[in-house]
């Protein structure tokens, strides 16, 4: 028993990790209808970023703040000057650039810092909580992990339901033509989606970072699983992300547990393949009726 | 009807008019002439209907207004101001609101959503603010909630306000899209076919706004009813192969032989308010 609760436990906290990243991708599909592939490496890159400020004595929330702002800053540079050249151009170039820029950011990241694994510190102790006389897998940290990302959550359910940023936002992701003649700069919007949506992956990355050993590399099955979490929760949606994320999290704690953790990435495809062959639009994605 | 004035050399000289003034605009799309030298006016609370066949330049002059296209040659110049390499998105700031072809609301948003949408010209919350959540914008949001809400109920589709637009009745889809237009306070208000597909109560119901909203506003508006057109406007100007061919009141333009057998044939010539006739293409 007390083994299942720690594997539930340690698949909430996994979860929530996927959430941020399922959060970011849909934020970024909604506003410009593609999956941003270097999502993780953009996530990545900041951990980095933060790891050197860190490394340099910057105490260890502002150099959490600057890398939440760096994503910023660098999903909003991505979108600017590489995706939004791109628009009216077929599908599949954006989705290539996306693809080209996870690998020169990796490339980057081994050039600068180097291809070995290292660990990250914790905002909060990683030792388990006691509940009564146990000790369970869940650490405050974990506390702090799940309390960032349903803030995250919350806060952007919250823009695009009672702003009218939010709205604007939503409008142009629905109509950029109308929304322009609506006198929408959907440009902008656009751009600020892609820092919203990179921010959130910086935060996956300083979350997930402590965790386990980083290299420039770390992102990639987090992305994958991430991904899953979107399709599962539904694209669009980020009360979808969030609960994507956690059942996503939990299927993969418990394949780790019981069957074993070189299966959490077939564990991951499988439950992909699954939703896509019963639900393709996800939990809580609605189906497009297109007339013909 | 004067059309704005100009220098010999072909620039635009200072205007004294007000209202939309096009002058000799050309619009070319590669070897496509799709507007050819196109003059016309809109005086202040004018309302003004633009007819012809389809791919005779109406929707492409309506997308140059709008910022959409970039004229090849010409001018358009709104209250004295010359339309120069101006976007869609400055088309609110400039006191100019559009409808579309068929409805064009955003599917996700709710009718009310849609029409707050549209007053986005008006805020005066910056970016700041709004992603901050802070007190000035969450104002503007509750004061263009209410507005939208009023504008709703005076067309008659409060009930409808939280509905999706895919469930909503044709009818009333058009009632929220013209909501989502007026909600910005245009000075010019471009409609785009807003007749079409509606019922003839519905359709009266629609000119007698017009003829209301022309004392807050100018009106041009494309369409192909010619019942409607000859009802709601005040002057009707011919459009052919990207040119004007006629321009005169409904009287004059239903008493031109020339334009009476180029493209309305017999159905109007049949009433002299042409109620209940077909579309200009229709009679072609």
């Amino acid at each position: 028993m007390g083994l299942f609760v720690d594997i539930l436990l340690s698949g909430v906290a996994q979860g929530m990790v996927f959430a941020a990243i399922a959060l970011a991708l849909g934020l970024v599909s909604r506003a410009t209808g593609i999956v941003n592939f270097a999502q993780g490496a953009m996530g990545m890159f900041t951990t980095f970023i933060a790891f050197s400020l860190l490394s340099d004595g910057v105490g260890y929330w502002p150099a959490f703040v600057a890398a939440l702002a760096l994503g910023a800053v660098l999903g909003a540079a991505v979108e600017r000057t590489l995706i939004r050249p791109l628009q009216g151009k077929p599908a599949l170039n954006p989705v290539i650039v996306t693809i080209g820029l996870l690998i020169v950011l990796e490339g980057a990241a081994g050039s600068i810092w180097g291809n070995v694994a290292r660990g990250f510190p914790a905002a909060f102790s990683q030792r388990g909580l006691v509940i009564g006389r146990t000790r369970v897998a869940f650490s405050h940290f974990d506390v702090f992990l799940v309390c960032a990302v349903v803030v995250l959550v919350v806060a952007i359910v919250a823009l695009f339901r009672w702003t009218n940023l939010g709205l604007r936002m939503r409008a142009a992701a629905f109509s950029p033509e109308v929304s322009r003649l609506l006198g929408v700069r959907v440009g902008r919007l656009f751009t600020l989606a892609w820092a919203l949506a990179c921010a959130a992956g910086s935060l996956a990355g300083l979350l997930v970072a402590p965790l386990s050993s980083f290299s420039p590399y770390f992102m990639d099955l987090n992305l994958v699983y991430g991904f899953t979490a979107a399709v599962l929760g539904g694209l669009l949606s980020p009360v979808g992300a969030l609960v994507g994320g956690l059942v996503t999290g939990l299927a993969i704690a418990l394949v780790g547990g019981y069957v074993g953790p070189d299966l959490q990435p077939i564990a991951a495809l499988a439950l992909l393949l699954l939703v896509l062959m019963v639900r393709p639009q996800g939990l809580f994605g609605t189906t497009k009726v297109r007339r013909v | 009807m004067p059309v704005g004035l100009h220098t010999e050399g072909g620039a635009p000289a200072a205007s004294f008019g007000a209202g939309l003034e096009v002058e000799r605009l050309t619009v070319r799309f590669g070897g496509l002439l799709a507007l050819d030298g196109v003059s016309l006016a809109v005086a202040p609370h004018e309302v003004v209907g633009l007819i012809g066949p389809n791919g005779a330049g109406k929707t492409t002059l309506f997308n140059a207004i709008s910022g959409f296209v970039r004229a090849t040659r010409g001018w358009i110049r709104w209250n004295g101001r010359l339309l120069q390499n101006h976007h869609a998105h400055d088309l609110g700031r400039l006191g100019i609101a559009r409808t579309l072809q068929g409805v064009g609301l955003c599917q996700g948003l709710t009718a009310i959503e849609n029409v707050a949408c549209g007053a986005q010209p008006s805020l005066h919350a910056d970016l700041g603010s709004a992603l901050g959540g802070l007190w000035r914008s969450s104002r503007e949001e509750r004061r263009v909630a209410g507005e939208a809400a009023a504008l709703l109920g005076q067309l008659g589709v409060g009930d409808w306000a939280h509905r999706l637009p895919g469930s909503l009745p044709y009818g009333v889809q058009k009632r929220v899209a013209l909501a989502r237009a007026l909600i910005s306070h245009p000075r010019l208000l471009l409609l785009d076919e807003p007749a079409s597909g509606l019922s003839a109560d519905d359709m009266d119901d629609l000119s007698s706004r017009i003829q209301d909203l022309r004392e807050h506003m100018s009106v041009l508006l494309v369409e192909h009813r010619m019942d409607f057109v000859m009802a709601a406007c005040d002057r009707i100007v011919v459009f052919n192969f990207g040119e004007v061919v006629a321009t005169g009141t409904p009287e004059e333009i239903q008493a031109s032989p020339e334009v009476t057998e180029a493209y309305l044939g017999d159905a109007v010539g049949a009433t002299p308010t042409g109620v209940g006739k077909g579309r200009v293409d229709a009679a072609r």
